[in-house]
């Protein structure tokens, strides 16, 4: 069953067309990864989908819902979450703050009770706190749990960033390049981690990623898109055989 | 007849508020930061000439006293970057805000004491002159004003747009680091850019004390110009000019047309009404950020 | 250094860290309350404005220090809370009910400027906010029939359960109100910081975008935010012009939003500890000058000289050397020396050490 569908979407910025007529569909508990040189608009899928732009024509449904009727901070409430290419976490709070922030779609209280901190607030800061350092406790962020982000090194805040993201308990986990910048180990840490959150919270993952290792270590199928269009759609292998996917990357064989 | 004396006087005033405007552009242009002590620049640049060329001071002459004090005030604008706003780099730009509030109320205190609280006038060899053109009756001081306003912003608008150096200027504020790269001396530019700022801060507070009286509150002044750039839409040196006159040519009108009271309350209604409808001036620079 | 081993939830959601901590609140607070029994009247009613101005430090840092808005334009929302209060007193409406009546009716005001304030960003608010903190001086001039236009307001004592409660008259009573107020908005604030919606507002300070993203509406956020600011705010006001006794177009002028901003910035934005610690600075800073004049002119043969503008000259100069050498404020300055007696030997000077980044805009040209 399909989770994610994307439908003839395209987006111009004025005269350049960012995403041209793309068609896919993540299917319900796969890891789908998109692929690609730079400037092919796989960041900008991530943005369509977050309802950070408009797009000029097409439609993408998530779960039966029409995403383009909702304001962008509508999409995490049907349960999408994603993390940034540039790390965006709220820096002058602690990790476990931020990961609080990510049960927000949760919450049932109102302004009064909060103000007056009712047993409803109480009840649930606990639930939200249950799910929280189960997170902490699946990612292994134990040691930095009362840290400011601030003072964070760059490989922990994207781990920071995947379990605020996976704090909001969601259907879809969208990973922006999850192992750019991370070393050897941790991008081997990432990848047992994703399938991890595959496996055993049922979660299911799209992520655009350059590490052609870890794309054919932990997916089921690939998006290779150049200059906004789709290139070539299969499992990891058929795409990296590909010969326009070859070509893209490495230009013309003549 | 009477519309147009108004106009003129609107306008020279207008040119004032103008000048003001653009020293807080040229800064934000380059660096970003809104320097909230513009105004008070002003008063000083003002304070700095009557110190040095009335004769109950110095009693230089004042042709002689003219470029003593353009030099001081961009030395001094020099130093401000060099000793204090520099030390923030990277910092965000509220932090930048507050301490140039709080500059000003320095500023203002610093002039207090050396000056006094008594509002002075500018001895100058246009005082007093008058020049005839049609029916309509102008002071020199007034010309002077329009003339070398509309000089300075040309000179300006050029220089930012058309020279290396000044396109560089422009690179170092959009992104630093990529500036770096490019090899732009990025601080020294900035230091450069606010000694620029206080130079146009010298020239308005000269003009400023040549047409009526100033006192260290003057720097206040700095508010209304501080809306006439953002009615120009911050980041544009003619929009800037447009917007200082836009604001001083309500104001006179405002006071005849309008019933007191609500004269008064003119250009901060116009500011409130470009910011919420066009929130970034009247020319929009700003587009939604990147992820 | 105390560490506390956590078993259960409750110990992280509950605003203090142990016992100790606890303790050492509660008798802050009950030598605070027994303030009026080792205070004379003067210092008495120091304290009283010194409390005033804590409440409104709280409600800006609401808006400024959590939710990351400048606003440069609270002064306006201290006018609107005195004067409604004093109307609704006027018009017959007992003070228990006038009072937090005139917090709400703040809020909502705070609302309707909210709503054309939302698209604007970072200093392009506090242009918005400051315009609007010069216009109320001419509004309160022109609705003269509410507001007394320049005459003026006398504000007498008001009456609580058959007391009268007046500055003058009952310094003692008068206080005792103040920090009540004072207590039940630190509360509320430490209630809010730890629930959904304290949380709500630091995201949309630290990044817009990650917030959209967890879900979290901006602009009903920066709305709430603006309401509970503004009524906070709105009650320090009433305060004020209980404590005052008058007031007029001028009392509430932008360099009482200037002052207010810089009281916080001088605390510490983003905590609550910065309100307190910024209004004792603000409080005390003309008492301790005016001293100083003294022993100073004493120095110098003798004779006391009024300096016009030296206080806010002085003020400007603290704040610079704090945006300077302690962005952080007192309250980080305080974090700082109590991290380095825990850690004693141990305290590296990087320990605080804030991230610069290069600045890179949006604008196009």
């Amino acid at each position: 069953m399909s989770l994610l569908e994307f439908e003839n979407v395209t987006l111009k910025f004025g005269g350049l067309t960012a995403v041209d007529n793309l068609s896919f569909e993540v299917l319900e508990g796969e890891v789908f990864a998109i692929v690609g040189p730079n400037g092919a608009g796989k960041s900008t899928v991530f943005n369509l989908i977050s309802r950070f732009y408009e797009p000029y024509a097409g439609s993408i449904r998530f779960d039966s819902h029409d995403l383009l009727r909702v304001k962008p901070s509508g999409v995490a409430t049907f349960g999408v979450a994603r993390t940034f290419q540039n790390i965006e976490l709220f820096e002058h709070a602690t990790v476990l703050q931020n990961l609080l922030v990510g049960r927000h779609r949760h919450r049932q209280t109102n302004l009064l009770s909060e103000l007056l901190f009712l047993p409803s607030a109480r009840r649930q800061e606990i639930e939200n706190r249950e799910k929280v350092e189960e997170i902490i406790d699946f990612l292994d962020l134990q040691a930095y749990r009362d840290k400011m982000i601030a003072g964070l090194p760059y490989g922990v805040r994207k781990v920071v960033e995947v379990a605020r993201a996976l704090a909001t308990d969601p259907k879809l986990l969208l990973l922006d390049e999850p192992a750019s910048g991370l070393s050897v180990e941790e991008t081997s840490d990432m990848r047992w981690w994703i399938d991890d959150i595959r496996r055993q919270m049922g979660i299911t993952v799209l992520m655009v990623e350059h590490d052609m290792g870890l794309v054919s270590g932990v997916s089921d199928r690939v998006l290779a898109m150049a200059d906004g269009a789709e290139l070539a759609l299969g499992s990891p292998a058929q795409v990296q055989a590909h010969p326009a996917v070859i070509e893209a990357y490495l230009g013309k064989v003549s | 007849m009477d519309n147009a004396q108004l106009l003129i006087s609107g306008l020279a005033n207008g040119c004032v508020y103008g000048l003001i405007a653009l020293g807080f552009v040229l800064i934000y242009k380059a660096t970003e930061a809104v320097n909230f002590a513009q105004g008070d620049f002003m008063m000083l640049g003002a304070f700095v000439t009557i110190g040095l060329t009335n004769t109950e001071y110095m009693g230089l002459p004042f042709w002689l006293a003219l470029p003593i004090s353009l030099g001081i005030m961009g030395a001094l604008g020099y130093l401000l970057d060099r000793l204090i706003i520099r030390r923030l780099f990277g910092e965000s730009q509220t932090a930048v805000v507050i301490l140039t509030i709080a500059l000003g109320f320095v500023i203002r205190f610093v002039a207090g004491l050396i000056w006094g609280h008594e509002p002075q006038t500018l001895q100058n060899p246009l005082a007093g002159k008058e020049v005839r053109f049609g029916g309509l009756v102008l002071g020199m001081e007034d010309v002077a004003v329009i003339v070398v306003t509309i000089l300075l912003t040309g000179a300006l608008y050029v220089f930012f747009s058309r020279t290396k150096l000044g396109l560089a200027m422009q690179g170092a504020s959009q992104n630093q680091l990529a500036a770096y790269y490019m090899g732009i001396p990025v601080k020294r530019v900035q230091g450069f850019i606010w000694a620029l700022a206080g130079i146009v801060a010298g020239i308005a507070g000269i003009l400023f004390a040549a047409k009526g009286a100033v006192d260290p509150t003057t720097g206040l002044l700095g508010i209304k110009a501080f809306a006439a750039a953002v009615i120009g839409g911050f980041g544009s040196l003619p929009g800037a000019l447009a917007g200082g006159l836009i604001v001083g040519v309500i104001e006179p009108f405002a006071s005849r047309y309008i019933a007191a009271g609500y004269s008064q309350v003119a250009p901060y209604a116009l500011l409130l009404a470009v910011l919420i409808f066009r929130p970034n001036g009247l020319f929009s620079q700003v587009r939604v950020k990147k992820v | 250094m105390r560490i506390v081993f956590k078993t259960n939830y409750m110990q992280d959601i509950r605003p203090w860290k142990d016992r100790y901590q606890l303790c050492l609140y509660l008798i802050l607070l009950a030598v605070v309350a027994a303030a009026p029994w080792w205070l004379d009247a003067f210092y008495l009613g120091e304290l009283t404005n010194v409390l005033i101005w804590t409440i409104a430090g709280l409600g800006l840092m609401i808006l400024t220090g959590h939710t990351g808005q400048v606003s440069l334009g609270h002064a306006a929302f201290l006018a609107f809370g005195c004067y409604a209060n004093v109307a609704l007193i006027e018009a017959g409406v007992p003070f228990l009910v006038a009072f937090p009546l005139a917090g709400i009716l703040t809020g909502i005001a705070g609302v309707t400027v909210a709503i054309p304030a939302l698209r604007l960003h970072g200093i392009y608010l506090a242009i918005f906010t400051m315009a609007l903190s010069i216009l109320m001086d001419d509004i309160i001039v022109l609705s003269e029939p509410i507001t007394g236009g320049v005459a003026g307001k006398y504000v007498g004592g008001v009456e609580i359960f058959g007391h009268l409660v007046d500055r003058w008259g009952t310094p003692d009573l008068f206080f005792w109100l103040v920090l009540t107020v004072t207590v039940l908005v630190t509360l509320g604030y430490i209630n809010l910081l730890r629930a959904p919606l304290g949380r709500s507002f630091i995201a949309v300070r630290d990044s817009e975008v990650s917030a959209q993203a967890m879900g979290i509406d901006i602009a009903r956020t920066k709305m709430i935010s603006f309401a509970l600011s503004c009524a906070v705010t709105g009650w320090a006001g009433a305060l004020m012009g209980l404590f005052a006794g008058a007031f007029n177009n001028e009392t509430f002028s932008v360099l009482i939003s200037i002052q207010l901003l810089m009281m916080i910035v001088i605390g510490g934005l983003g905590s609550i500890h910065g309100a307190f610690l910024g209004a004792i600075v603000i409080g005390f800073l003309p008492q301790f000058l005016s001293i100083s004049k003294e022993y100073v002119g004493a120095l110098f043969g003798g004779n006391t000289v009024a300096i016009p503008g030296l206080e806010f000259g002085i003020f400007g100069m603290i704040l610079i050397a704090f945006i300077l050498f302690e962005p952080m404020g007192l309250y980080g300055r305080w974090l700082k020396i109590r991290t380095w007696f825990e850690l004693f030997p141990f305290y590296r000077k990087d320990m605080f050490k804030r991230q610069k980044s290069y600045l890179k805009t949006e604008r196009l040209r």
